[in-house]
Parts: C-alpha cells; structure tokens; sequence
C-alpha cells in the first residue's frame, strides 16, 4: 500500500532538476556562464568608473548589483514561462509597453542626463520604458510574423503591415524623447524579425528603400536635434572638433589605445580616473574594459557577447516553432546591434550614438530588459521538442 | 521553417563578422598603435610644472641677510582664456571678486591692456601673460581657488619667492635686480631641455647678475596628474628643485648703514650735488666692507615685476639716475687725491725722496703761468708736505719737465711718459675687475690717447674752427670755443704743455671712479699689489658647506718699494691733523684713531667742483680705505672729508656705538649651522 502511494508521488526537487531531462538541464549553461561573466565584469568597471566621483563612493555599485539581482530573479521567473503562452501574452506586453513610452510624455516623464526617457518611481529610482519596448515590439512583432499565410512558410501581408504599423508607433514615440539610439535598435528588431519571419526578399528591398529614404529625408529637412548631426560629422573626421563633439571619440581612442596589451589593471586607469570620458560607467564603460584589462581583457568581453549571440542563434535555429525562432532571432539582432555600435563607437569605427553595453553598462531598466530576453531565450531553449 | 534557419545562417555569418570586426579593431588600436595612445594618455592626463629653486640669500660678513627671501602667494588670471569665454569671463571675475574681497570693475581694469582711454590700473605687461592680480592673498584665499579650478578657469594661485631687502635702499646698485628671465636666455642657458615657464628669474644687475648662476639653484619639474578639468589628482613623477647656494660677502651691513647715512647727509648739506658714491675697502685683502651710491632707490620695486613707469623713473634725470653705481661708474677728475700717484711719478723720474722743493704760487708752463690753489705760494717744502698742504706747482714743474723729456711737442720715438704709466700701475685707466657687472674704465691722457681722440674728432673741429659757434649767445663763450676748435683742428693730436701740468695734479682730462681710487690708496697703505677688489667672499650651501672661497686676485704692484710707499703714507697721516682735511677732523679724537687721507677739488667746466676725500685708518697698520666723491659738492674738505670723517666714527663708535667693535674687521667666515641658519645671529 504504502509502497504504490510512494510509487505515484512526484519525484523530489532534486530529483526533478538533476533527471536526465529536466528543464534545469536543458538550460543553455555556457550562455548564462556568458552572462554572468559580463555582469561581473561590468560591475567591476561601474566601480572603477564611479569611486572617483566622491570618496569612498559606492552608491553606484551598490545599486547596480542590486538591479542585477533582481534583474536574475525577472530572467529565471520569464525562463520557467512557456514561450507559446507567451505570444497570448504579447499584445498586452505591448500594449503596456505604449502606455510606458506614453507616460513619458506625459508631466510624469522626467530627464535625467538631458534625455527625456525616465519615469521616476521614488527612492532613488527610475525606470526607463524605451528599454522595456525593445522587448515588447519583439514580442509584438514575433506573435505577428509567426502565423505564416495559408499554404506558404511566409508571413501574411497584413501581419506585415500591422509589425509596421507596431513598430513606427513605437519607434515614434521614443522619437519624441528624443531617444535616436533606441530608435535605430526597435528599427533593427522590426528589420531582423522581417528578414527571420521569411518575408519575401522585394519586400524587404523595398523597405530598406524606404527607410534609406527617411533617413535622406530626416537629415534633409533637418529633423535630427544639432547635437545628432554633429556626432556623424565628428564620427567621419574626429579633429574637426577635438575639445567638443570629437571629444568623446578622441578620449575614447586614447583610454582603450593607453591599455595596450594586459591594460593598467582594475582601477588603475588615469584617463578613467581623471574623468576624461564622459558616460564612463554607462555608454562608454567599454573604455574602461580597454584601459584598466588591455586587449586580452577588452576582447574577453567581445568573446562574451559572441558566446552570448551565437547560442542565442542556435537557440534560433533548434526551436521548433516560428514564434520561438523569431524571439530568439530578434532578440540576438537587437544585442548584435547594441554591442556592435556601443564598443564600435569606442575605437572610432561607428559614430557616437547614446545606446548602452548589454549586461555591461550601468542602468536598471536596461539590465531588466537584458535579462528578460535572456529569461525569454532559455525558456525557448527548455522547451524546444527536439534535442541535438 | 526551412527558410528562417537559412535566414538564420545569414544573421550568423553577420555576428561572427562583427566579431571579428571588433577584435581586429581593439588589435590594431590597443597592440598596433598602443604606444602613440599611450604617448597621448600622459599628455592629455599630465601637467608639468616648473618647481622653481629656492634662490640663494646674499649675506654680509657676519651672516647678516643683505637680500632674503619672503614667500608670496600670488593670484593669477590667464586673460587670453578669460576673453574666449562667452561672457568675457564675468562669471569668473564676479566670483574671484568675491573670494579676494576686491571690487569686480577693479579687477576687470586691473587686466585690460593699457591703451588709449584706458588708464591705471591697467595691465602694462604683455597681453599673452598671466595678470597677477593680487600679490598678497592670504593661504585661506589661495585654497579657495585652487581647490575649485573648476570654477575659477583661467585662474591661478602659486606660491612665488619675492626677495626682501632687509637694509631697504642700502647698497641697492650693488646688490642688483631680478628679473624674468627671456625664452631666448632661457635657451641659450639650458639649451634643448629649456621649458619656458615664465616663472624663472634672472638676476640683471650688480651681485644677483654676476652671482647668478650659483644663486638661482636648480629648477625642479613636477609632473602632476590632472582630471579632465584640470584638477589635480596627484603627483606622477618629481624632480626636487636645488636650492642655490647662499653668497657671503665682505660687506658689513652695519658699516654700509653708516655709510649710506653719511654719504645722504653729505649730499644734503652740498644744494648743487647730484651724485655721490662711498667706498670702504678692507686695507688689507681689498675686499669690499660697504659700497653706497647716491642717488638711491628702494630694490623692492624689482619684486612681481617693475611697472613701466617705476623703470622710466628709475632712468630719467628727474630722480637722478639711481640705478647707476656712481662707486664703478660715477668717473670724475680725481683732483689732489691723485698726487699719490704725482710722487711716485716723480720718485720714477729720479726726483729725490728727500729733496726740498720749491712751491712758488705759480709755475710757466708752455708759456703760460699755471698757478696752485688760489695762488699762494707754501715757500720750500719736502715731498712730505708738499702732500699735507697739496702744492700743486711742484707738481706741475716736474710733470712739465717729464713731458720736455718726452720731446713736448715734438715727442720721441718712444716717450717714457712717467706720470701715465705710473698712474696705469695705481691701476686708474682700466677696470678694477671688481665682482660688478659693467664697470667703468676711467681714463688716463697719454698721447696715444690724444691722438686717437684727434682721430675720432678732427673733422668736426676743423669744421668749427671755420664756422664757429654761432648757437652760443655769449659772445666771448663762442670765440673761445672757436679757438680752442681752431687748436684742437691743427694740433689736437699733440698732448700740449697744460695738459701735463693738469694730469700731475688729476684735473684735466684725467678720470677715475671712486673704486678705482680706493683700491689704489689700499695698495699704497698696505703691501704695494695692487688688487682686483671683492664683495663676494663666499658661496655656501644652504646648509652651511662651503662651496667656494672667493679669492681676491692681486693684479699688479706699485712702481714704490717699502720705504717709499711708507713716506707717501705718512705724509697722508698728517693731512687730517695738520693738512688740507684738518678742519673736517676738527675734534676727532686722533690719539684714538689716527686718520690718514688726502682731500680733492675737481674743477668741472661749468659745474661745482668734485669734492673727494680719500683716507685710511688706523695710520699705524690700516685696516681701512675709505673714499667718498660728492660730484657738485664744491671742496674735498668741505663735503666729501666730512663724511669720511662721519663714517669713522660710526665705525670706530664715537660718540655712539661702534659699527665695528674693536675696530677690527672679521677674518672668519660665519659659520652656519646644519640647519641653515647663521650662529650668533
């Protein structure tokens, strides 16, 4: 008797997470190993960056790794929810993702650091709902593009018009804060779940047409703020202004160049302690990586991120169904972007352009968000059908 | 779903191109150019600042400072920034109006370039320099600025070392002026490794120019760490500056007080006098124990930078000229002071020490009567008191008869010329090489230096002498001055009969600066070398190791042996009881102190006469020369003896504390402790 009650009992936790095939297995170690390789990294430059600013300051860090505590405890909530319910979910995550941006707008936006992005929530903190719309207009997007028309593996013609409409509204109103740099990654996450949803190749042609002409049109008529157009001119030639716009891009050069090899080890950077970059721990934390760890450390980094794209995309490629392949293929594109222009703009490859290191730099809601769309990626991987 | 994991391996190939992209890059940038960012890190994160060396002191005998040195703190504004901010720098001045409690406009007036309409206190220095706004902030002040550079761009506040003058006007000419140093002397001193800063400086006048070198030290150099706003973070790398040596001079400050009230004085009491100088040398070394020059001026005009109209002042007629030593350069016709020189040109020439010599109240010379002082004839007299009375017709006849030996007007090959050559080996006609910068030479008439003057000066005499003079008003001035151009046309290379008579008794055209005189009468009473006198006796490490000695080098010997220069000095030891100098004496305490010397009156065409008094003392082993000149004072005995006379007193304390207890001066270095200080003081 006893004996068949404890034959049907469920098996216990431990056993649950050690079984061959539990979904504590199933999670993509290396890319959370990744993870949690940046995050420490990052924490480090935010302190090496921030102690300077007052003595014996820690605020910073402090904060910061609390946002990266919660941010895991977000990731592992999100990973343990199935992905195909998640795409129910996704108009309201959008939708509360609008009514974010929306109240920006509104007497209870605030600006911090000259950009109007920031809801303030008391105590010391603030969100930012641009970061939470990348994850939103993904899911969005994803939802949309993954019922493919009758008969055909491409997305309908509708859907493709709703995902514009989706993301132009987005896109606007973080235009309206002005936030270029998030703006060009929601474009990237519309663009990439076009270019993964199978959409036919004169559709995106087209599009890329159009949006080249936007661009043409946004610098002819003049709708970029001075300061936007300033940044390309300094990216192109960084001496036309050295002490002014050029000066973040030539700073920039000097402390990752003046890491040379093995760096000047942790904390032991003068151009980071002399404050010559500006946005040292948030959009140019990575000259900190580039001065203080030198080329192994600042590479390291790079290698991270890449560990961290390539088993998302394979994430990508092993999912079964095309909302998960979409999710995941976005998700890699808006980090692939983020990562390329943020360390690019550093070594005056890209132009200056105000977009944080993903899992690196300093921020709450961006480190939120971050973890979300790694929470989303292992809950894609855990219940993929097929193995290997 | 086949065609998404195609799409997919295109979004893969995407990201490992980035990838390597971004790798490639930080290779090229942190390995490939790391060295030139490197190089551009320590330029952008590094200030050099020149540390500059803590000057050395110039001491008297005893240790005393003559020049010191007094920290300042100094508030700069860089007005070349100012300007480029939008607001002209407003912001900055209201704020530094605030912490140094000085009105806004006044500041803002204070670094406006002086101009037309602009008036003081306008900025006279150059515009690409720093304004030193205020010289006397306090340290409170001073942190408040740089601990906010943020706030106060364009603003500094240094710590400068301004040289202090504890005897205030005394012995100003001598001790010398700092000033900045050029960006072109900086190059030629340091050469490649010059940084020009603008805070060395350089001393230009008297000892601080002549000492320079060993005063100044070393610079250090401080490379400090800066944030992007120029704050300070720390220091990278230091070079300590060497401070520089400290200069012990013979001077005894002291004396030189005494000095410099009696020479003052002494120009007070002559209304026409418009300069004066003082010498006293240590008989037996000729080193130098004071040396004053009047006028005077106060050396703290030097310090933070002399204005343009303090250095117009310091070189118009109006105040006289103070900044030339009249001691090295003040040259006058030495009058009776210079029969020293007389009878040891007569003693050459073969004229017996003992003889009598007849001193009748005028003598013919080339057919023209030559009389003595005011024509009085002093009867027979021995060499002796020929000095004492100062008989100039003795001296006149056996000068005569010398330049008749000589061949007069048609001169021999090679004329012996006594009476010059003698004079050159007193050592008048050349520089003492006193330790001075730019010293006069004086002048001794021979007849090459009549010819080369004829040379320099015919055509325009030979021009007058046909056009004559016809600005002048008097009538009977311009005829003169006509013949005489007439004559100086047609024989100015000749030295004429009067001009041998006028040498014998120093008139005419001979010159000497009191420095001169002074080292030949030291000569004369001590052991017959003529020396290069001293002021520097020393230079010393500020603690205490002395570098080196300064020697005083004997450049020649009188034509006189022992018994000769012993008359000459005896002769002189009565001037002040029983000569010309008696009634300046009057009421010294002679058994005391035995004063010898000799008084003399210049003429000077058109001027009061020079008065000199030139002495020594005690007549029995003379530890003093004293000279002193009143150009303008009228006679030797009535202005300039009694000064000398002045200065002995405050030397030997008569009726008042002595300058010099016991008389004698100091042999012995001061000592200095380990510590920088002098003992006993």
């Amino acid at each position: 008797m006893i004996d068949r009650t404890a034959a049907i009992r469920r098996p216990s936790l431990l056993r649950r997470v050690t079984a061959e095939n539990s979904a504590v297995r199933r999670l993509d170690a290396l890319m959370l190993v990744a993870v949690a390789g940046l995050s420490v990294i990052g924490t480090l430059l935010v302190w090496s960056s921030t102690r300077t600013w007052a003595p014996g300051s820690t605020g910073l860090v402090k904060k910061h790794i609390l946002n990266e505590t919660l941010g895991i405890v977000v990731c592992a909530v999100v990973a343990t929810v199935d992905h195909r319910a998640m795409r129910a979910y996704a108009p309201l995550v959008f939708l509360m993702s609008l009514i974010g941006l929306g109240l920006v707008i509104t007497p209870l936006g605030a600006t911090i650091n000259g950009s109007h992005s920031w809801i303030l929530l008391g105590g010391g903190f603030a969100v930012q709902p641009s970061e939470f719309a990348k994850v939103g207009l993904l899911l969005i997007i994803a939802m949309l593009l993954a019922q493919p028309a009758e008969g055909s593996d491409r997305p309908r013609a509708l859907d493709i018009w709703l995902a514009l409409i989706a993301a132009f509204v987005t896109m606007g109103l973080v235009m309206l804060q002005p936030d270029l740099g998030t703006a060009l990654v929601l474009a990237v996450i519309t663009a990439s779940g076009l270019v993964v949803a199978g959409v036919r190749k004169r559709w995106i042609a087209a599009l890329a047409v159009v949006a080249g002409a936007g661009v043409f049109a946004v610098f002819y008529f003049q709708l970029l703020e001075p300061y936007q157009v300033a940044r390309f001119t300094a990216f192109v030639d960084p001496s036309v202004d050295p002490r002014g716009v050029g000066y973040n891009s030539t700073q920039s050069m000097i402390a990752i160049g003046s890491g040379q090899l093995l760096g000047k080890g942790l904390l032991g950077g003068g151009q980071t302690t002399g404050r010559f970059v500006p946005e040292q721990h948030t959009d140019f934390i990575f000259t900190v990586a580039g001065e203080e760890f030198g080329f192994l450390g600042s590479v390291t980094v790079v290698l991270l991120l890449g560990v961290v794209l390539i088993r998302g995309l394979q994430i990508a490629r092993h999912c079964d169904d095309r909302f998960g392949t979409l999710v995941a293929g976005t998700i890699v594109c808006w980090f692939a972007f983020q990562a390329f222009v943020n360390v690019g703009m550093t070594i005056g490859i890209m132009p200056i352009t105000g977009l944080p290191l993903p899992f690196v730099s300093y921020g709450g809601t961006a480190t939120f968000a971050n973890l979300i769309a790694i929470g989303l990626l292992q809950a894609i991987r855990v219940r993929r059908q097929s193995f290997n | 779903m086949m065609r998404m994991r195609a799409r997919l391996l295109v979004l893969h190939v995407l990201v490992v191109t980035m990838l390597v992209v971004l790798a490639v890059r930080l290779w090229q940038v942190q390995v490939v150019r790391g060295h030139e960012f490197v190089t551009r890190a320590t330029e952008t994160r590094t200030r050099t600042v020149i540390v500059p060396a803590v000057r050395g002191q110039i001491l008297d005998s005893h240790g005393r400072p003559l020049v010191r040195n007094k920290t300042a703190l100094v508030v700069s504004v860089d007005r070349t920034r100012l300007t480029r901010m939008p607001d002209g720098g407003m912001k900055v001045l209201r704020k530094l109006s605030a912490v140094l409690g000085r009105p806004v406009a006044e500041l803002q007036q204070r670094i406006t370039p002086c101009g037309p309409g602009v008036s003081k206190p306008c900025w006279t220095g150059s515009p690409y320099q720093a304004v030193p706004l205020d010289e006397k902030v306090d340290t409170r002040e001073a942190l408040q600025i740089l601990e906010r550079q943020e706030e106060f761009p364009g603003v500094t506040a240094e710590v400068h070392s301004v040289r202090q003058y504890p005897g205030g006007r005394a012995g100003a000419q001598m001790l010398g002026y700092l000033q900045p140093v050029t960006e072109a002397e900086l190059e030629k001193r340091e050469g490649l490794k010059a940084s020009f800063s603008g805070v060395d400086l350089v001393g230009r006048d008297g000892l601080e120019y002549v000492y320079d070198e060993a005063l100044r030290g070393k610079s250090g150099l401080r490379r400090v760490q800066v944030d992007r706003m120029g704050k300070a973070l720390g220091v990278e790398e230091q070079t300590a500056p060497v401070p520089g040596d400290h200069l012990v001079t013979s001077i005894d400050s002291r004396v030189q007080a005494v000095v410099e009230k009696a020479l003052a004085r002494a120009m007070k009491s002559a209304p026409a006098a418009d300069g004066g100088a003082a010498v006293v040398l240590d008989a037996r070394t000729a080193r130098v124990v004071a040396l004053a020059s009047a006028p005077g001026y106060d050396p703290a005009i030097w310090a933070g930078g002399i204005s343009a109209r303090g250095y117009q002042w310091l070189m118009s007629d109006k105040s006289g000229k103070p900044l030339v030593s009249r001691a090295i350069n003040g040259q006058f016709a030495p009058g009776s002071t210079f029969k020293i020189s007389s009878v040891a040109s007569m003693l050459r020439a073969g004229y017996p020490l003992n003889g009598k010599y007849d001193c009748p109240g005028s003598v013919m010379v080339g057919g023209r009567a030559f009389s003595g002082f005011r024509g009085i004839p002093l009867g027979t007299l021995s060499l002796h008191m020929a000095l004492v009375k100062s008989c100039d017709t003795i001296f006149y006849k056996a000068a005569y008869e010398q330049y008749l030996k000589d061949g007069g007007r048609n001169p021999k090959k090679v004329p012996k010329e006594v009476f010059a050559n003698t004079a050159r080996s007193f050592g008048f006609g050349a520089p003492t090489g006193v330790d001075l910068p730019g010293e006069s030479s004086g002048r001794i008439p021979d007849r090459a230096w009549k010819k080369n003057l004829w040379n320099a000066t015919h055509d325009v005499s030979c021009e007058r002498s046909r056009k004559g003079y016809p600005e002048v008003k008097d009538r009977a001035r311009a005829d003169f001055l006509k013949r005489l151009a007439l004559e100086n046309c047609t024989e100015g290379f000749l030295l004429r009969p009067g001009d041998s008579a006028n040498f014998s008794i120093g008139q005419g055209d001979v010159l000497v600066t009191p420095m001169q005189l002074a080292r030949a009468y030291a000569a004369l009473v001590s052991d017959g070398k003529v020396r290069s006198p001293r002021i520097g006796w020393a230079l010393v490490r500020p603690d205490g190791t002395v570098v080196k000695t300064i020697p005083v080098p004997v450049v020649g010997k009188l034509p006189l042996n022992e018994k000769e220069r012993h008359y000459i000095k005896d002769a002189l030891s009565d001037v002040p009881s029983d000569g010309t100098a008696a009634g300046a004496f009057a009421g010294f305490p002679m058994n005391k102190v035995r004063i010898g010397g000799k008084t003399g009156t210049a003429e000077v065409w058109g001027k009061q006469d020079t008065s000199w008094f030139a002495s020594f003392a005690p007549t029995k082993n003379p530890q003093y020369v004293v000279v002193v000149m009143v150009s303008q004072g009228g006679q030797g005995a009535q202005t300039a003896a009694p000064a000398a006379r002045e200065i002995y007193e405050g030397i030997y304390g008569i009726k008042r504390p002595p300058a010099v207890p016991g008389g004698k001066l100091t042999t012995r270095l001061p000592q200095f402790a380990p510590d920088g200080t002098v003992e006993g003081q």
